[in-house]
């Protein structure tokens, strides 16, 4: 029974969702059941946080390597908690959002947790220069059309693409490098990107099929 | 003296003032004259002379239709403008729609600009009656047109619009479904290596004789996403593999719901290895759903760590590149997965094996090596030996049509794309 209700749940939701897709008056039903998703994700919200303050709390208690992180999260955690849910220094009181304009809730969001996002998206950029490095040698010969479609692009983004190539008369505008890139980004990339989204979509109905039929039931823990 | 400096000092910026003003004063004047005429278009109660009234023909051959093929909500209206609606000079400043619910008090229904001839009203009730009028209107003169014979918007069972979907869904999945039957009667199959599964066991193993954890990130959606339903699968293939060989597995996670299904998961690969007694459920562990903050946890694991092996099997977003450099980087040999053209370059440069679109959905199949699950991938390629045959007509149809003037081809075209447009 563990296994079966569970894939009678999965079976149901699963025919009446395609239903839908040509049936009009059960068109709604897919917002429908979001919602109820939704709902469940809301209790879920207890299992993660319980389970942040359970394993980090524990790892504190027993003196684990890095235990100093954990007591840094659990503070953290503790004061967001605190802060959100009794509304302290919110100019509103407590019947005021907890995202007010000017609470310690919503400044603490703003100049902590944004600032701190924000360096770790930063680190993208050094990411990407890291990776290309190594993506654009030109190894063999593919990694060379890589490495020339590339150099074209960065080319053709920036004005300097236009400068270097800006004298090609117009009846050969196709050789100016700004034109190049387009074309290389309108045309063999845009046509490996098609192919690829469609085997995406055949993958997701072939797996969506298996899992509405119980063949694939890893996702609830196993076959048996 | 000090009166006069002080005096001499203070001209240039008494004199950028006086300018300020002016251009704030001229600005003014000319925004009053170019405000947006369906904004102030209420009727003015001064009487005009009629010389100077700007008569303006009211729109014609307004009509409305029911929406074929919805739940009885939407009534589609159009009309052909007023003649006096120009595209330069044009008299005719605007249009304001009116609908009249059940014979009751006209209401405005939305403003609308030049040259539009057509509207949907959506979210209305079948049991209710409905119709219409148009004012078109100049700076002084209302024309209303004549109002739509009332009408209610019927409900449809089925949506014909959808016929050429539903032939294709039903040719693909009737695909997927005749070969998972085949499979099942003994069918052989075959289903081309892929180099990043085959790539899982020396993983694995290279991890335990490293001595390093596995590192297991199942992207940051919910179980709602089917990226996220595919690496929960893989995750199940890979955890028995990982139980078998007594490694040890960290799974960071970003959502409540995923910690819930993979612990599911992990506990019953170790229970079908026959070491349940190995499994805890601190393998897995709930992080934040904040995205960055949850890169930023995943890489300090990583750098602290060590982990031999990292599978990136889900849906990433800007993490990618950031979580696959930091593996890079630790010396991990990784194997990554995902359904987003966007982030499949960063993983391609930065792992050892990615697998791409398609790759990441048939990977659980092909690690089971079930032959039901198997032949779900061979149904796929009917789906793509549709995609192929359309792409290779549709080219050569256009490049025919286009070259010579062929109008069957030019049919063919244009009986592809309606075949392939949803509506």
């Amino acid at each position: 029974m563990k296994r079966e209700i569970p894939l009678l749940i999965t079976f149901i939701v699963g025919v009446v969702l395609i239903v839908s897709v040509f049936v009009p008056p059960t068109e709604t039903l897919g917002e429908d059941f979001s919602v109820f998703f939704d709902i469940i994700a809301v209790f879920a919200f207890f299992l993660g946080g319980g389970n942040l303050v359970q394993s980090h709390f524990s790892k504190a208690r027993k003196r684990q390597t890095d235990w100093g992180y954990s007591i840094v999260t659990l503070v953290g955690f503790v004061a967001m908690l605190t802060i959100g849910l009794f509304k302290l220094g919110n100019p509103g009181g407590i019947s005021a959002p907890p995202t007010a304009e000017g609470s310690l809730f919503q400044e603490i969001f703003d100049f902590v947790i944004m600032p701190l996002s924000a360096t770790m998206y930063s680190l993208l950029a050094f990411f990407v220069a890291s990776a290309s490095y190594r993506a654009f040698r030109a190894k063999n010969r593919e990694a060379t059309i890589l490495l020339v479609a590339a150099f074209i692009i960065l080319l053709g983004r920036t004005p300097f693409g236009m400068l270097v190539t800006g004298w090609i008369p117009e009846s050969f505008d196709i050789l100016q490098i700004p034109n190049m890139a387009i074309w290389i980004m309108n045309s063999p990339n845009l046509a490996g990107q098609r192919a690829i989204m469609i085997g995406i979509g055949l993958g997701v109905v072939s797996m969506s099929l298996r899992i509405i039929l119980g063949i694939e039931r890893t996702y609830l823990g196993g076959d048996d | 003296m000090h009166v006069g400096k002080s005096t001499s000092l203070y001209l240039p910026q008494l004199f950028f003032l006086f300018l300020f003003i002016c251009n704030f004063l001229l600005l003014s004047l000319v925004y009053a004259q170019t405000d947006d005429p369906l904004l102030n278009s209420e009727d003015s109660s001064v009487a005009i002379p009629d010389s100077e009234l700007v008569v303006v023909a009211p729109v014609t051959s307004l009509i409305a239709e029911d929406y074929k093929y919805d739940d009885g909500k939407q009534i589609n209206l159009s009309w052909v403008p007023s003649i006096d609606d120009q595209l330069v000079g044009s008299k005719v400043l605007g249009y304001r729609l009116f609908r009249i619910i059940d014979d009751g008090k006209p209401e405005l229904l939305a403003k609308l600009r030049c040259g539009a001839n057509s509207y949907s009203d959506g979210k209305l009730k079948s049991e209710s009656v409905y119709s219409y009028y148009l004012e078109a209107f100049s700076k002084n003169f209302i024309a209303t047109s004549t109002r739509t014979v009332p009408i209610s918007p019927e409900r449809e069972w089925i949506n014909f619009d959808r016929k050429y979907l539903f032939l294709l869904a039903f040719i693909i999945g009737g695909a997927v479904i005749f070969f998972i039957e085949s499979a099942r009667r003994g069918k052989k199959l075959f289903v081309r290596k892929i180099a990043g599964l085959e790539a899982v066991d020396e993983a694995i193993g290279r991890a335990t004789e490293m001595g390093r954890p596995i590192l297991f990130i199942p992207g940051i959606l919910d179980m709602n996403d089917v990226q996220t339903l595919a690496g929960i699968t893989i995750l199940g293939r890979v955890s028995q593999q990982i139980a078998n060989y007594d490694t040890k597995i960290r799974m960071p996670v970003s959502r409540s719901l995923v910690m819930t299904a993979a612990r599911e998961t992990i506990k019953a690969a170790y229970q079908t290895a026959g070491r349940p007694d190995q499994y805890s459920d601190d393998m897995v562990n709930y992080v934040t759903d904040e995205q960055f903050g949850y890169v930023a946890a995943v890489d300090g694991i990583m750098v602290r760590e060590k982990p031999a092996t990292v599978f990136l099997m889900g849906a990433f977003f800007a993490e990618s590149l950031i979580l696959a450099e930091t593996g890079n980087s630790v010396g991990a040999i990784q194997i990554a997965g995902t359904a987003r053209p966007a982030q499949l370059p960063f993983f391609i440069a930065a792992c050892d094996f990615t697998l791409i679109g398609e790759e990441l959905f048939a990977a659980s199949a092909y690690l089971s090596g079930e032959p039901k699950q198997l032949g779900s991938l061979k149904g796929q390629d009917v789906g793509k030996g549709i995609a192929m045959a359309a792409i290779l007509i549709g080219v050569l149809a256009e490049t025919i049509g286009t070259a010579w003037n062929v109008e069957f081809m030019n049919d063919v075209v244009r009986w592809l794309t309606i075949l392939f447009t949803t509506q």
